[in-house]
């Protein structure tokens, strides 16, 4: 806490008319390990602006507040969430050109502005996989000693990611796969922090990330012996966004921000501090970026297509899994 | 009931409960009641063993037993998985466990909460008057009979209270569940409850689900209540009495089952915070602060705890056990819905973001109530018992009362259960990750941090500060609790 004070003391210090921006954000992105603090200090630098991160649960939160927010920016709404935040009615739109976009899908929001994205994949560990099924049907078809560790779609992001993608890709057919899986599924965990320390800890073969997770392991362990399985069936794709809320009473600042989210100096944050691609290029990659594995094809439901389809998807994994 | 009320409150339409919902409260009732019964069915011989047991290091295996019930449940899971799963320690000694599906929950949950048992029992056992197994000597009781005329009577007074505490600890269960149960089919009330915060913000059925769960709380508190029959013990001088009974075999019995639990409950912290050990270097200085923060909050609820329970528990020894029911009830109550309903309550007066870390020590103190009225009613009911008449008689009354007869006797069992509060309230994470700054966060919002971003071996390093920072507060207030007895 001490830290906290003596931090907010010196911003207010170093420049007397400082403002503050309130952001909600989730707790990976403010963490000190996350893209916050950087994304901070550079918004700071260009704006004299301190930021204000708030963590949780963004979407609850938000539905509970209403027009009470303190929010005047909310980062970190995927994609398969932003229809039931844009039925909140908090939302103002981002005014942000979009031309410099440069995601693997077409984007056209006015409200809710992207700032990273990766491919939802089954990353490996080739150690202890020869070889990785080659497509998602031949993972359905896998052996039943090939263990993997996925997210449960009713209670995270990225599990509710994997409902999606097996809906997209198979269809009436989701369930029968969801029991397909069911031999190679190890167990389901409540987020992806969870499931991803049961692969790295050896318990899984295979487990439900993103494909920019070998990323972290080239470039910050020299590591190279973790990869994402790539399917030609296509890869669903996981943005995340940005948007300002309409109440703010800072309206100027919060638009400051969104024109600061696709800028360079936040971008290239992004890949490091993210561990996923930035939304607009901001020069190349890091080294070990370029060694990833990436599909062809890229898939993304619609908000309103993905709000649509939540409760089938997650009764096909009740009923697949629950045979 | 207040936050649940404000949750109740905040729903705007009423869709009532699904089909999924009842097969999550079946799920809930058969794992919670099976991995209560084989806690305590296996703590007794453990408890057993240690009271009447004096051994070099006694005192490190009472503390240490009580880890597992204060590690972070991801860390406890990564333990489990390290020993018990494919991967794992048994695994290379050619045992084939599979540690996923309902098998897995109950061993999870037994790992948590059968050292709360022992504990709890072994409080049970401490108060049985020296002066009895004395008495008992002298009339030359073997094993068996000490066991039937006074260990038993005590256990029927114990043992049922210890059972529902676990019961309903085990019912609010979630993130164990989640990880170990394999899938959909270990659906918990509160993984449903969290469900229909996190994507259906369907507050009337979290509420629905929340009373549920409250609802089994009071069918099992009524239930224990009628069981459960006063032990009627005399009062004692307090002194422990080596035992004269249990020699021979009996004694590699109790041997066995204390080395059996130690391995249990041992091996798999051992796996995951050895690993640990290698990264506390690597942990930068606002790991420490966290820490700091969570060592705060566990001292704030450890006094708090003690200045709550101890009234209450004084009101239901003198026959009011409403009082009682109440506070074992406070452990029914789903995390999240006492999250999510302060944060309701908080934010037409506060902004519930500055007052995270007093809401975390609060929301503490109300779950570490039941274990605390647990160990505090027994040795107050003796109290009153053995001194009642003598300190009505001398006219001590008030806070005299309180400084001269109640403390000294009652001083073991709060300083166990103010070094259960601070242990607790030091691994806890539940409403400090629902609305807190990054600036706020506590050591167990630091772990999730850190694994978040990969960092497993530093988070293991945060788990190890973590359990023993706890183990460290249990043992001073329990070492004070002891002290001069």
């Amino acid at each position: 806490m001490k830290t906290a004070i003596a931090t907010g003391l010196t911003l207010i210090a170093t420049s007397a008319s400082a403002e503050t921006l309130t952001v909600y954000a989730p707790d990976y992105f403010a963490s000190e390990w996350g893209p916050g603090p950087a994304i901070a200090e550079a918004f700071a630098a260009e704006t004299g602006a301190t930021l204000e991160y708030v963590t949780g649960d963004l979407l609850p939160r938000l539905r509970l507040e209403g027009d009470a927010t303190e929010a005047d920016v909310v980062i970190g709404l995927a994609t398969d969430t932003m229809q039931a935040a844009r039925e909140t009615g908090l939302f103002a739109p981002h005014g942000v050109d979009l031309s410099g976009l440069t995601l693997p899908v077409e984007w056209t929001d006015d409200t809710f502005l992207p700032f990273n994205w990766s491919h939802t994949a089954f990353v490996y560990d080739t150690t202890k996989l020869d070889a990785a099924p080659e497509s998602f049907e031949a993972l359905r078809n896998a052996p039943d000693d090939l263990r993997i560790v996925v997210q449960d779609p009713r209670a995270s992001v990225s599990g509710l990611a994997l409902g999606l993608w097996i809906d997209e890709v198979f269809g009436d057919e989701a369930e029968a796969v969801w029991a397909d899986l069911a031999d190679n599924i190890v167990t389901v965990t409540k987020g992806w922090s969870e499931a991803y320390g049961m692969f790295t800890e050896g318990e899984a073969d295979m487990v439900l990330s993103f494909t920019t997770s070998p990323a972290y392991h080239i470039i910050a362990e020299g590591d190279d012996t973790k990869r994402a399985a790539i399917f030609p069936e296509g890869h669903y794709v996981m943005v995340e966004t940005a948007a300002q809320v309409a109440g703010t009473d800072q309206p100027e600042l919060a638009q400051r921000f969104m024109d600061f989210v696709l800028s360079p100096a936040f971008q290239r944050i992004i890949p490091e501090g993210n561990w996923s691609f930035p939304a607009a290029q901001a020069g190349d990659l890091p080294e070990g970026f370029e060694q990833l594995d990436l599909p062809e094809t890229a898939l993304l439901l619609t908000p309103e297509e993905a709000e649509a389809r939540r409760a089938a998807v997650v009764a096909a994994f009740e009923a697949g899994l629950g045979r | 009931m207040l936050p649940l009320l404000a949750v109740a409150w905040r729903a705007e339409d009423w869709g009532g409960l699904r089909a999924s919902d009842w097969g999550a409260l079946r799920f809930t009732l058969w794992q919670a009641a099976l991995s209560a019964a084989l806690s305590v069915a296996l703590a007794v011989p453990v408890a057993r063993a240690l009271a009447r047991r004096a051994f070099p290091g006694r005192g490190a295996v009472v503390l240490l037993l009580g880890a597992p019930f204060i590690l972070p449940t991801i860390v406890a899971v990564l333990g489990l998985v390290a020993v018990f799963g494919r991967s794992g320690w048994l695994g290379a000694l050619g045992v084939e466990a599979d540690i996923y599906g309902a098998h897995g929950v109950i061993l999870a949950h037994v790992f948590f909460n059968m050292p709360l048992a022992v504990r709890l029992l072994l409080q049970g056992w401490s108060a049985i008057p020296g002066e009895r197994l004395r008495l008992a000597a002298s009339l030359g009781f073997r094993a068996r009979d000490t066991f039937r005329l006074l260990e038993w009577p005590m256990l029927r007074a114990v043992a049922p209270g210890v059972f529902l505490v676990i019961f309903l600890i085990c019912t609010t269960s979630f993130a164990v569940a989640l990880a170990l149960g394999g899938g959909p089919r270990s659906t918990t009330v509160e993984l449903a409850i969290y469900e229909a915060f996190r994507f259906d913000f369907d507050l009337g059925r979290a509420a629905l689900l929340a009373a549920l769960q409250l609802a089994i709380g009071v069918a099992a508190a009524i239930l224990t209540l009628r069981v459960a029959l006063p032990s009627g013990f005399g009062a004692g001088l307090d002194r422990t009495v080596p035992r004269w009974d249990s020699g021979g075999w009996l004694r590699w019995q109790d041997a066995g089952a204390v080395a059996l639990a130690l391995l249990f409950l041992l091996a798999p912290m051992l796996a995951v915070l050895a690993e640990g050990a290698l990264y506390l270097h690597a942990l930068p200085a606002s790991v420490w602060w966290a820490a700091l923060r969570s060592l705060l909050i566990a001292l704030v609820a450890a006094v708090l705890t003690a200045a709550l329970a101890l009234p209450m528990a004084l009101a239901v020894a003198r026959g009011r056990a409403w009082v009682e029911v109440v506070g074992t009830l406070a452990v029914t109550a789903s995390p999240l819905v006492l999250g999510v309903g302060l944060y309701v309550l908080i934010l037409p007066l506060a902004n519930p973001v500055r007052l995270a870390l007093p809401v975390t020590a609060a929301v503490n103190v109300l779950l570490s109530v039941p274990s605390a009225l647990r160990a505090l009613v027994p040795a107050v009911r003796d109290l009153d018992a053995g001194y009642g008449r003598l300190s009505a008689s001398l006219g001590l009354r008030g806070w005299t009362w309180l400084r001269l007869v109640a403390l000294p006797r009652l001083r073991r069992p709060l300083g166990y259960a103010m070094g259960l509060a601070a242990a607790l309230a030091a691994g806890d994470l539940g409403v400090i990750a629902l609305f807190a700054r990054p600036g706020d966060a506590t050591l167990p919002l630091a772990l999730y941090q850190l694994m978040g971003s990969y960092r497993m071996g530093e988070a293991k390093a945060a788990a190890l500060i973590l359990v023993a920072l706890s183990l460290g507060l249990f043992w001073l207030f329990e070492r004070g609790g002891r002290a001069r007895a």
